[in-house]
């Protein structure tokens, strides 16, 4: 049991780095962390300067086929490449979907004329791609999409809403599941499309999201044209081709979110408690083991995950844990922080609130990572389901047509 | 990367499981719960001979020298089967005392016997209510000779030999070697919530003893943190028993026409469950490294995995009960053994208030470096 590379992995470590050192520029120690996911013009130019460095330098699609730009790579070199990618501070929110989800479904279903026309460009960074999936009355449940989708002769007319569409205003591409038939079952009336989000009648909209700020969009589509030809699985088969796309979300080793657990070592170093530093307190103590522990259980879950992927192997399931830990225990540090500052907790602004406002910002934005890509809801069911094996729930809309099942108010 | 077991540890964990799954029933682990023998005799002379005793002793002291990733695949099955036997006294306490600070003379004489299981050993560290500290050590050594009272020692009244903490003449504190069973020793056996796991009070009257070299404090710390690497595997273990035993029953019991299971009252618990117990098992896996490769971020590891094992185990403990109901709570099923024994093995090396600050030290102590 050690954390050595074998011979093949440490030489593409050092070719990483060597990339990384040329191409990016390093984290600086103790700055605050970019909290805006907002990509302006610049960060857009900015991250695809960098994945068409990457993609010249064969770093992208490391799994991919050779005949798609890709180095048929083994997983772990993916894994290596991210977590080589941490020390450094790299433009984010750009082709995560189009690369890891996007285009994927594209190879398992789109033709090989239509593969030529787009996955070099998206590779190169030159096409950016969104996923449109979420809509007001289908979150968590994904499949009870009502966008509708009408063939008439060899075109479709799209019209409906999409939401919490992250990249829509800057996409060229979108991949998007609609009901085609609302006379069956909700999983049995969907079929799936790409289509070029620059189409006419389509509208995006940012949402302003709770925390202030605007990550995602609303997209509405009036009367917009997609060929047949852009149709991905049968007509009806959409919910097949949909678990493709859900499949392959990309092994995320993605940054732990600040503030993390050195964060609030730091903050208990500052602030005071009955006249000595917080972190002489013994429930504030407490507190830091906890965080401490599940955060260190977390890096070696990964290892564990690196491990499998390194001899070969299939991950076990303990790779489905990280996102549910991780964001309780961002809103926990970010709420406990702030009760350490009393009522003074309150303030946002930089110059008063400790380290930058890094946890009021945290405890406000904190909600959305407990929902997006999986609620906990939905993650616990995975894990009971799939991991334990425990039954599906009783599902009252499986024989009723998705136009009569009840939608309530909201 | 390679950060888990090796085929040649998976082989023997799958041997240990296969072991202990035939010998160490719920009949054989009650024998010894309603009072018939404070331990099971025939399968600790079983485990003896197939050398686990010896696991992470080495070859020139008489052990297998499997090292100490060896000796926690063991651990896991043996916290999973509750196995009725002094393992972890004698393993994971005396042995390991031995290993950290044991005289040469001392392990040459000693650690043959116990790893051959001629002979079982103890650490006596405790003087009644409190966690670890060396204020609370009254026990003194004087002129060679131990007097005082240690309260809780686990399998106190079996063992042949207890290391235990005292203070000498000058006030320091000690490790001293014990050889029980002779004049002036006084084992009375204490009422506990795990009777599987035998906790007695030993009084020392002006016994003769043999001090190990070194500072007993550091040492007593460093035993701690050795066993608490081990313990956690135990706990992992015993969680993954519970969880296994909850998942099973909540698919097979039916209540208002379906699966308990299929609800998610009980889905979303065991889900829980089922993190925690993967959180504690890579904590483990991290101690067991940095126990291995004599790191020094032992002390961090070793307490970030005994504070996420005993979570884990206590939770994976109780939910079963839960999870079962009723019948969960009658004497005839399993689920109040693990329950006791996961308290147990929560607070035997000290409670997790402890071992949570020991974390927040280390941390200290390594972002000063």
């Amino acid at each position: 049991m050690d954390f050595e590379d074998t011979p093949e992995e440490a030489a593409f470590r050092t070719e990483v780095k060597a990339f990384l050192a040329a191409n990016a520029e390093p984290k600086k120690r103790g700055a605050p962390p970019s909290r805006s996911r907002n990509v302006g013009p610049e960060e857009l130019a900015r991250a695809k300067k960098y994945q068409g460095a990457k993609a010249a330098a064969g770093l992208a699609g490391l799994t991919w086929q050779k005949q798609w730009g890709g180095r048929e790579a083994p997983p772990i070199f993916q894994v290596i490449f991210n977590q080589e990618e941490e020390a450094y501070s790299i433009p984010r929110g750009v082709f995560e979907i189009g690369l890891g989800m996007c285009i994927p479904t594209m190879m398992a279903y789109a033709t090989q004329e239509q593969l030529h026309r787009h996955v070099s460009p998206a590779l190169r960074g030159e096409e950016v791609w969104c996923q449109l999936f979420s809509e007001p009355a289908g979150g968590s449940d994904v499949a009870a999409v009502r966008t509708r989708a009408e063939k008439n002769g060899d075109t479709w007319t799209i019209n409906g809403q999409k939401i919490w569409t992250s990249g829509a205003q800057f996409s060229d591409f979108g991949i998007m599941v609609t009901r085609s038939n609302p006379d069956v079952p909700k999983h049995m009336g969907l079929t799936f499309f790409f289509l070029d989000m620059k189409s006419p009648g389509i509208e995006i909209r940012p949402i302003k999201q709770a925390s202030g700020a605007s990550h995602f969009n609303e997209v509405f589509f009036t009367d917009v044209k997609i060929p047949d030809s852009q149709r991905l699985g049968a007509v009806g088969q959409g919910w097949r081709v949909a678990l493709t796309t859900l499949m392959n979300e990309r092994l995320a080793i993605g940054d732990v979110p600040r503030p993390d657990v050195e964060d609030l070592l730091d903050l208990t170093r500052i602030v005071e408690l009955d006249g000595e530093p917080a972190v002489r307190n013994v429930a504030v103590r407490e507190k830091i083991a906890d965080m401490h522990v599940r955060n260190q259980g977390l890096k070696y879950t990964r290892f564990r995950t690196m491990t499998a992927l390194s001899r070969g192997q299939t991950p076990g399931p303990e790779s489905s844990i990280g996102k549910l830990v991780n964001a309780a225990k961002l809103q926990e540090i970010a709420s406990f922080g702030m009760d350490l500052l009393g009522s003074a907790g309150v303030v946002m602004d930089k110059e008063l609130a400790p380290m930058n406002a890094l946890f009021q910002e945290a405890l406000l934005g904190a909600p959305a990572s407990r929902i997006a890509g999986g609620t906990d809801e939905i993650l616990r069911n995975i894990i009971a389901e799939r991991v334990l094996g425990l039954p599906g729930d009783i599902r009252v809309d499986k024989d009723i047509p998705f136009n009569r099942l009840p939608t309530g108010k909201r | 990367m390679n950060f888990d077991f090796s085929e040649e540890q998976l082989q023997l964990r799958d041997q240990a499981r296969r072991f202990l799954t035939e010998h160490s029933t719920s009949k054989r682990i009650r024998q010894v719960l309603d009072g018939v023998a404070p331990y099971d005799r025939a399968m600790w002379q079983e485990i003896a001979a197939m050398g686990w005793l010896g696991a992470a002793v080495p070859e020139e002291y008489g052990g297998a020298g499997l090292g100490h990733v060896g000796l926690c695949v063991l651990a896991e099955e043996l916290g999973r089967s509750l196995a009725p036997v002094p393992f972890s006294s004698s393993v994971y306490l005396a042995t390991e005392a031995l290993l950290v600070a044991g005289s040469e003379a001392q392990k040459e004489e000693l650690l043959p016997k116990l790893a051959a299981g001629e002979l079982i050993g103890t650490l006596a560290w405790a003087e009644g209510v409190g966690n670890p500290a060396p204020e609370r050590i009254k026990a003194r050594v004087s002129g060679g000779r131990l007097t005082g009272a240690k309260w809780p020692v686990p399998d106190g009244g079996v063992a042949d030999i207890a290391i235990v903490a005292a203070r000498d003449e000058a006030d320091r504190t000690v490790l001293v070697l014990a050889r029980l069973g002779g004049a002036g020793v006084h084992p009375e056996t204490l009422s506990t919530v795990d009777p599987t796991r035998e906790q007695v009070k030993l009084s020392f009257e002006g016994v003769s003893v043999e001090v190990l070299p070194g500072d007993g404090w550091a040492s007593l710390q460093q035993v701690l943190e050795r066993a608490a690497v081990l313990t956690a595997f135990e706990q992992v273990g015993l969680a993954q028993a519970c969880l296994d035993m909850a998942v099973a029953f909540a698919m097979e019991r039916h209540a208002f026409g379906r699966p308990i299971g299929s609800f998610q009252a009980i889905k979303h618990k065991l889900a829980d469950v089922y993190v925690a117990t993967e959180l504690a098992r890579s904590n483990a896996y991290y101690g067991a490294w940095a126990l291995t490769a004599g790191a020094a971020e032992l002390p961090l590891a070793a307490a970030s995995a005994r504070v996420s094992a005993s979570e884990a185990a206590w939770l994976a403990a109780k939910e079963n009960i839960q999870t079962h109901g009723g019948i969960g709570f009658t004497w005839e099923m399993d689920c109040h053994l693990y329950y006791r024994r996961a308290k147990l093995l929560g607070l035997t090396l000290g409670s997790a208030p402890w071992w949570k600050d020991r974390v927040v030290t280390a941390l200290e102590i390594r972002n000063a470096a």
